[in-house]
Formats: structure tokens, C-alpha cells, sequence
């Protein structure tokens, strides 16, 4: 029905472009003085049906589903849902719908039958309402076009605000996606601060996020204290920035001063396309190469190594940030104006001098945004070290030790289990809004000192 | 007068001992700077050698696969001709391995069974029911082999390790060293890797499902963030006045850009799945979520391919009188479109990768058959290997590297063709 209801609106939109296009050609071909060309007149009716069916549709079919459950459940008998909670009011709903689509398990009460039977029967309105509440729209469309088709008619002015209305939504695509971003976290995590003190989450320091699954559980409450994850993510990331920072600089330098061209235009792109490689195979990388060669390392020393060490996932994580930093190192570098290069080799400075003294210290700002971009995405970066980092969250700064990280403890609390009526659930939306804080301060920081930067020799 | 030194240092100051061991200094400082960055490189290099070549050496043994040829009589008393779906195909596999493995005959039927994969009985059932005239015969049939025996011919299972450290005793080695003998073991390319759909057991496991999903995401992503992306570029680059919400508008793109990827997972499980009831694991909340993400790689490179256009283009139009839409849509965009192009299949690339959101929105989910639709349950190429790396069996290990292998080679293509496009569209005004 829906596939319908769409083929329905490009037919229309199609039909009124042709439609409009005739009656202006034929205004045209008596000789009247036109305003507009005439595919703008078509184009014209074909925005106008186009638009608002699109938009009646996507609201209907996002709310539909929703309208109709509300009605359902209103219309079951009142002692049925009386005593039950959110999640057994959830599982009724769940077993009429799947009686509704035909799949029937035992011999349901006779009060679910009939309220399955209900719920056919308004989804089958609901379709026919669809396609009626359609037509009407794009008959009205049609209609107001049509009659607008004059010789005098500004249609390329209708077109032209019809699209740049158009524009204007594209752009607010983005606001749109951080509203919903702030509010689903907010939301959440609201919800998990009501179960969970605030104070709690932010000063615990114990984390163990399971739920009781009976009353009478042992050792049931979960432990909600972020301390130790966040302690793990600045493990891994201080791990990660140790080793990324110095050969990302370095690297930049040789490619910035000493590098042939040649060797420039080779040695970049390959280091670029250490940034493209997918984060799930540097875990992968991780977890098969570099964690075994380190445990095997480590057990050469005699030193005692967990296998999901801090260690293996903060260097796998350090392979993906050297590009990142490298590159902003350069763009930095090389922003430097070259008066103050020439001048410092001129004086009988060498190369080395010049990128140290000179060179290093102009660009110090835009390198440390760089750097703070990189610790940005080390903080926020998931896969490689849900693959390669622990579970347990352990508070310690050992880097041989496993630890956790908030991306992974976000992942594995969301991982199969997604009814958002307990704090386990709920817990990860708290870490994301966390995360979210951190590395948007993280992020704006950054921006700035570059932008500072970039203001001094402009 | 002032002394004359014997060497003349003092009128040359630049070449006493002691400046030359300055210089001297200096340029080992120099050289220590160097040797420094080169080897600031040559750990970048290492690094990406590394993972390229661990990833091959495990993965180009999942390209082969080993097969075996087999007789299989198909007798009445298995199949009954009335119930033909219904037959007992797992016993005549055992039929037809003992029949062929005959000085074997102590070894329980299971066990020499157990050497052909567990699909056998599934093709050859469809055999037997696409072709009922076929009971009462001999089909001859190249099965695959269940996964230790696949290691085994593939070399991974040490014959010399003690036989209880082993996965197989030495009488099975010994039973498939008679096929072998027999010449009845091949190790033809393995297609299944393409056509198949996940499976619990390696030796059948195809990323067939996990392709079409990820198709299917990224399509979506494209079809939304393309569209989307260019007229939020146009407005903003072309259209939008100078004011506090264009500004707005501009931090918020900024800043999206720089979103950890599994807040976007987030987002996607509270808004699309929890408010708006969307399937889950679906790939079109998939490509929704993506779309989303790529969205401001879109825009940020539209915004500057449109400003790379030069204005006496925009000039020249709006001399001859078109309108400031006309002058965008039929002289700018067209000449901007090679660079949308290529940072769209960057952006796309990207998405191609992305794993945290998909995980979050339960697209990591066991589905054995590719989806018909964009809303059908389905995998993508990264949480497939998410999925295959977890895995304990050891046959996964090659498969999870043989995925990333497939991986990189559609994002490598993908990277070229942005590079040809830049390249054979690039104008120098």
C-alpha cells in the first residue's frame, strides 16, 4: 500500500508538469506575452503536488504504527491490563500484533483475538485513509496549479522559493540531527538518573551495570560509578596519544622539510590510507596480531599480561591516529609563512634548527589542535577497542592490565538487550551523554586554537 | 696590531677547530632530526605492512575451499519416492562415505560422515527434489568438507602434535588421507564466500547477506545524504545570508563532523527504533543513521567545489539575465559536480566502514539469508566481520580476514574512482 500511495504521488507530480506544460504552451502559442518559461509552469504544479504529499506521507507513516497501538490498547477490556507493567503491557501488545500478522502460538484469550482482529481492521482503514487524505491533497494541489496558469503567472518565482524552501530544510538537516542527538541523550539519561542518583554515576567507583532478574537476588543492584570506565578510556587514550604524538610530529617534519617531492607525493597518500582503513580491522589487527606478539612478548620478561590489555588496543588505536596528527603537523607547518623560513636558513640556521626554533614554535598552536582532535577521537573511538579492550571495568593505570573504555561499555550494554525500562540499558545512554560532553569540549577547544591560529598570519 | 695566529684563525673564525666541531654538532643534530622522522615513517610503513600482510596470510586460504567427490547411491529405503523432502540424507552421506571409505568400516558411520559438511545433505536434498528420477541412482556430487578437515588439507593442523592436543585423531587424518589418495579432494576458489550467507559453520559461512546489506545501507545513505547534502551546500554557500542562524547552521555541520560515530548509534536506537518504532536491524535505519554521519563530509566538500567555481562563471550568467537559481543550477553545479562526486564517494567509503552505529541499531544479528528488502533483518561487510571475529571456530579466523580483504577492496575501489574522477575532471580555470 505504500509503495502504492508513492507511485500515486510521482504519477500525480508527473501529470501536473505535463498538464500545466500543455495549458502555458497553449497560452503561448496565442501569442501572449509569457512571464515564465513554460517547464517552470509545469514545474510549478509538480512541486506543489510533490512537497506536501511527500511530507503527508513520511508524517503518516511515521506515526501510524503508533496512532494505531494507542488505539488497540485502548480499546481492550479494563481489568486485562490492571496490575501489569510497562514490560508485560509491551509483551501484550507484542503477542496482538503477531496475532494481527497471522502468527498464532497455543490458543490465545478470546480478548486478544478480538483486539488483533481490531487492529486488522484499522490498519486496513488506516491504508485507505492514507491514499484518500493523499488524494485529496493532490487533487487540491492539481486543482490550485492548474488554475494559476496564466500568461502573466511568475511560476519561476514559485519554483524558485518551492526550492529554496528546500534548501533551507537540507540545511536544517543538520540542526535537526543535534536537537534529536541532545534530546534522545538528555531523555535517557534523565530517565537513568531517576533510578540512579546523579552523584552516584558521577563519584562511584565501582561499575557494574547488571540488573536482578529476581527480587530475591544476591548481589542484584548494579553498580553505577563511572569513574573506572572513564579511567580505562584515559588509559587507552593516554596510551594512544603516547605513541601516535611523537611519530605523527616526526613524520610531519620529514615530510614538511627534509622529504624529495617524490618521495612527499608518495609517502603521503600511504600514510593517508592508514585514516581510511575501517576501525573493526585495526580491532581485528589487534586482537590476531598485536595482542598475541605482545603477550608473547611479555611472557619472555616474565611479566604476567591479562589478554585484553591496555596496552595492545591503545597502540593498534595509535596506528590509526598517526595520519591524523601527521596531517595537521603538516598543514600547520606549512602555513608557517615562508618569510620566516627563509630568514632562519638565511641567518646560516639549518633545516633542523629552523623546524625546531623557528618553524615548531609559529605552528605550535595548530599542532595542538590537531593533537586535541586526535585525543577527541581516541576518547569516542569504539570498535578497535571493543574488539581488543576488557569488560571489566577495574579502576588502575596499569597499561598491561585490561581495562574499559565508554564506547565499549556503551556497545556491550546495548548489544541484544534494548527494552529502555532499566538501568542497565538506560546506563549507556548516560555514558553517550558523557561521552557526548566530552568530546564536544574537546572538539570546540580544538576548533578554537586552530582558528586562533590560523588569525596570526592571515 | 693585534697577534697574528700561526693558522690565521682569528681573520677566519668560521674554520677554528672549535667552530668546526659546532658545525660539526649541528649538522649531527641535523641528521639526528632526519633519521628521526624517517624513522617516524618507516613505523607508519611497518605498521600498515603489518596489518596488510597478517590479514593476507590469514586470509587467502578462506579464497579455497576444500571439496570432495562422492558417490552418493540414493536408495529407496533412505528416501521414500511419496516423501521425497523428508528423506534421511544424513544417512546417505554415512552410505556413501563408508561405501567409499570401505577398510574404515570399524569407525562408526557418524565419524566418517562428519568429514562432509553439514550442507551436503541440504544440496543433496535439493538435488533429490528438483529431479525425483534420481532415486535408485548414484549421484556423484563435490561437497565441501566440514572445517578441521579443511585445516587439515589446508595445512593449519599440525600432524605432529600429540593426537590428544589434536581436533582430529589420527584415525580420521588417517581416513581423509585416503580420499586424498584417491584422488577425490579438490581445492577449487570458493565461491560459497560469495554466495553463501552467514552460517554457524565456517566451511559454509558467505558474506552474500552481509553484501546485500550493506548495498542496501549504502544506498539508502546515498540516495538521503546526496540529495540532502548538496542543497544544504547550495543554500549555504550560495543562498544563505550572512546572519546568527546561517552561523548556526554552519557550527552545527563543524561540529557533527567530529560526533564520535557510536552517538550517532545512539541517536538511531532512541529516535528511529525507540520513538518511531522502525525494524530493527533493518538496513534502511542503517543507511538512515549513516546518512546522518556522511552528511557533513557531503556538504563540507560541495561547499568547496561551489567556491572553487570561479565568480566570473556565476558573473557572465547573470549578465545575460538569468535568475540566481538558474545561474546555480544550470552553470555552478554542473561545473562543481566532479568534486561533489569524489568527496561523496569519500564520504560513502567512510560510511561503507562504519560499525559502532550499526552495532547499536542490531544489525551484528545471526541472519542466514541475504535480505529481499531494505527493511528485512540483514548484516553489513563490517559487522559480518564483527561478527566472524567473535567467533570461536578456527576456520572464522581466515574468513574474518578474508572479509576484510573484500572490505578493503571495495573501499580501495571506491577511493579510485574518486581519485580517476578527480583526476580526469579536474579544471584548471
Amino acid at each position: 500500500m505504500t509503495g502504492l500511495a508513492f507511485l500515486l504521488l510521482l504519477t500525480a507530480s508527473l501529470l501536473g508538469f505535463i498538464l500545466n506544460r500543455r495549458a502555458a504552451r497553449s497560452i503561448r502559442a496565442t501569442g501572449a506575452p509569457m512571464h515564465s518559461l513554460t517547464n517552470y509552469h509545469g514545474g510549478f504544479s509538480s512541486l506543489l503536488v510533490l512537497v506536501p504529499g511527500f511530507v503527508f506521507l513520511v508524517l503518516w507513516i511515521l506515526f501510524q504504527g503508533t496512532v494505531i497501538n494507542q488505539m488497540v490498547m485502548g480499546s481492550l477490556p479494563a481489568d486485562v491490563l490492571s496490575g501489569l507493567d510497562d514490560g508485560a503491557v509491551n509483551l501484550v501488545l507484542t503477542e496482538i500484533s503477531s496475532l494481527a500478522a497471522g502468527r498464532v502460538f497455543g490458543t490465545p484469550a478470546p480478548w486478544k483475538i478480538e483486539a488483533a482482529e481490531y487492529m486488522t481492521a484499522l490498519r486496513a482503514a488506516a491504508s485507505w485513509l492514507m491514499i484518500a487524505g493523499l488524494s485529496a491533497i493532490i487533487a487540491a494541489a492539481l486543482f490550485f496549479a492548474f488554475s494559476r496558469v496564466r500568461a502573466d503567472f511568475r511560476a519561476r518565482q514559485g519554483v524558485e522559493r518551492i526550492i529554496l524552501g528546500l534548501m533551507i530544510f537540507c540545511s536544517s538537516v543538520a540542526i535537526f540531527t543535534t536537537v534529536g542527538i541532545v534530546l534522545s541523550l538528555v531523555f535517557e539519561s534523565y530517565r537513568f538518573f531517576s533510578m540512579v542518583p546523579v552523584t552516584e554515576f558521577l563519584f562511584g567507583t565501582n561499575w557494574e551495570p547488571q540488573i536482578p532478574m529476581r527480587a530475591d537476588q544476591i548481589a542484584g543492584a548494579g553498580a553505577f560509578g563511572w569513574l573506572p570506565v572513564i579511567l580505562g578510556t584515559m588509559v587507552i587514550t593516554v596510551i594512544s596519544m603516547a605513541i601516535a604524538t611523537p611519530i605523527g610530529l616526526f613524520s610531519a617534519i620529514y615530510l614538511n622539510e627534509f622529504a624529495s617531492p617524490g618521495f612527499r607525493s608518495f609517502a603521503k597518500p600511504l600514510l593517508e590510507i592508514l585514516a581510511g582503513i575501517p576501525t573493526v580491522v585495526y580491532g581485528f589487527f589487534a586482537v590476531l596480531t598485536v595482542a598475541p606478539a605482545l603477550r608473547a612478548g611479555a611472557a619472555d620478561w616474565g611479566i604476567a599480561m591479562s589478554p585484553n590489555t591496555a596496552l595492545a588496543a591503545g597502540g593498534v588505536m595509535a596506528i590509526m591516529l598517526i595520519p591524523f596528527i601527521s596531517s595537521f603537523a603538516d598543514d600547520a607547518l606549512s602555513a608557517v609563512p615562508r618569510s620566516l623560513r627563509d630568514g632562519s636558513l638565511a641567518l646560516g640556521a639549518t633545516r633542523a634548527e629552523t623546524v625546531l626554533n623557528v618553524l615548531f614554535p609559529a605552528a605550535i598552536p595548530g599542532i595542538v589542535g590537531g593533537i586535541l582532535l586526535a585525543v577527541s577521537r581516541a576518547v569516542g573511538e569504539t570498535m578497535i577497542v571493543v574488539m581488543a579492550a576488557g569488560l571489566i571495568a577495574t579502576m588502575t593505570i596499569n597499561p598491561l592490565d585490561s581495562v574499559t573504555t565508554v564506547t565499549v561499555q556503551i556497545v556491550t550494554l546495548l548489544i541484544g538487550d534494548t527494552s529502555f525500562d532499566n538501568p542497565k540499558t538506560l546506563a549507556a545512554f548516560a555514558l553517550g551523554l558523557m561521552l557526548f560532553i566530552v568530546t564536544l569540549g574537546i572538539n570546540i577547544f580544538a576548533l578554537r586554537i586552530v582558528r586562533k591560529y590560523r588569525e596570526i598570519y592571515d | 696590531m693585534t697577534d697574528i695566529t700561526p693558522d690565521g684563525a682569528a681573520d677566519k673564525p668560521w674554520a677554528s677547530p672549535r667552530a668546526a666541531a659546532n658545525v660539526k654538532k649541528r649538522h649531527r643534530s641535523e641528521l639526528v632530526l632526519k633519521s628521526l622522522g624517517l624513522g617516524a615513517m618507516g613505523i607508519a610503513f611497518l605498521m600498515l605492512f603489518l596489518l596488510v600482510s597478517s590479514l593476507v596470510s590469514t586470509g587467502w586460504r578462506a579464497f579455497t575451499q576444500t571439496h570432495v567427490t562422492i558417490d552418493f547411491p540414493v536408495t529407496e529405503d533412505r528416501v521414500k519416492a511419496d516423501q521425497i523432502a523428508r528423506g534421511n540424507y544424513r544417512g546417505l552421506m554415512q552410505d556413501a562415505m563408508t561405501a567409499t571409505l570401505p577398510t574404515f568400516s570399524e569407525a562408526r558411520p557418524k565419524d566418517l560422515a562428519d568429514i562432509l559438511s553439514n550442507a551436503a545433505q541440504f544440496s543433496l536434498r535439493d538435488r533429490v527434489v528438483a529431479d525425483p528420477t534420481l532415486i535408485g541412482r548414484t549421484i556423484t556430487m563435490k561437497v565441501p568438507v566440514s572445517d578441521p578437515y579443511d585445516q587439515l588439507n589446508k595445512g593449519l593442523i599440525d600432524r605432529e602434535t600429540p593426537e590428544q592436543n589434536r581436533r582430529l585423531s589420527n584415525a580420521q587424518i588417517a581416513a581423509f588421507d585416503a580420499l586424498v589418495a584417491d584422488g577425490r579432494v579438490s581445492k577449487p576458489f570458493n565461491w560459497a564466500l560469495f554466495t553463501n550467507a552467514d552460517s554457524r559453520f565456517p566451511e559454509l559461512a558467505g558474506l552474500k547477506g552481509a553484501l546485500v546489506g550493506s548495498f542496501y545501507a549504502l544506498m539508502t545513505c546515498f540516495l538521503l545524504s546526496f540529495p540532502i547534502g548538496i542543497g544544504a551546500a547550495i543554500y549555504l554557500e550560495e543562498f544563505a545570508p550572512k546572519n546568527k542562524i546561517s552561523d548556526f547552521i554552519e557550527i552545527n555541520i563543524n561540529n557533527l563532523a567530529a560526533v564520535p560515530s557510536v552517538v550517532f548509534g545512539l541517536l538511531a536506537l532512541a529516535v528511529f527504533l525507540g520513538w518511531f518504532g522502525m525494524p530493527r536491524s533493518a538496513p534502511f535505519v542503517g543507511g538512515l543513521t549513516l546518512a546522518l554521519m556522511t552528511l557533513p563530509t557531503i556538504i563540507i566538500a560541495t561547499r568547496a567545489a561551489l567556491k572553487a567555481v570561479p565568480p566570473s562563471i556565476r558573473e557572465a550568467a547573470l549578465g545575460v539575465g538569468a535568475s540566481k537559481q538558474q545561474v546555480v543550477f544550470h552553470h555552478v553545479l554542473p561545473l562543481a559536480l566532479p568534486g561533489i562526486l569524489t568527496g561523496t564517494i569519500i564520504g560513502l567509503a567512510q560510511a561503507l566502514g562504519e560499525t559502532a552505529p550499526l552495532l547499536l541499531i542490531g544489525m551484528n544479528a545471526f541472519i542466514t539469508a541475504a535480505p529481499g528488502t531494505p527493511f528485512d533483518s540483514a548484516t553489513a561487510l563490517p559487522t559480518q566481520i564483527f561478527i566472524w571475529a567473535d567467533s570461536p571456530e578456527r576456520g572464522f579466523v581466515s574468513r574474518t580476514s578474508a572479509a576484510i580483504l573484500v572490505l578493503l577492496g571495495f573501499l580501495i575501489a571506491m577511493n579510485a574512482l574518486a581519485i580517476f574522477l578527480r583526476s580526469r575532471f579536474e579544471r584548471k580555470w
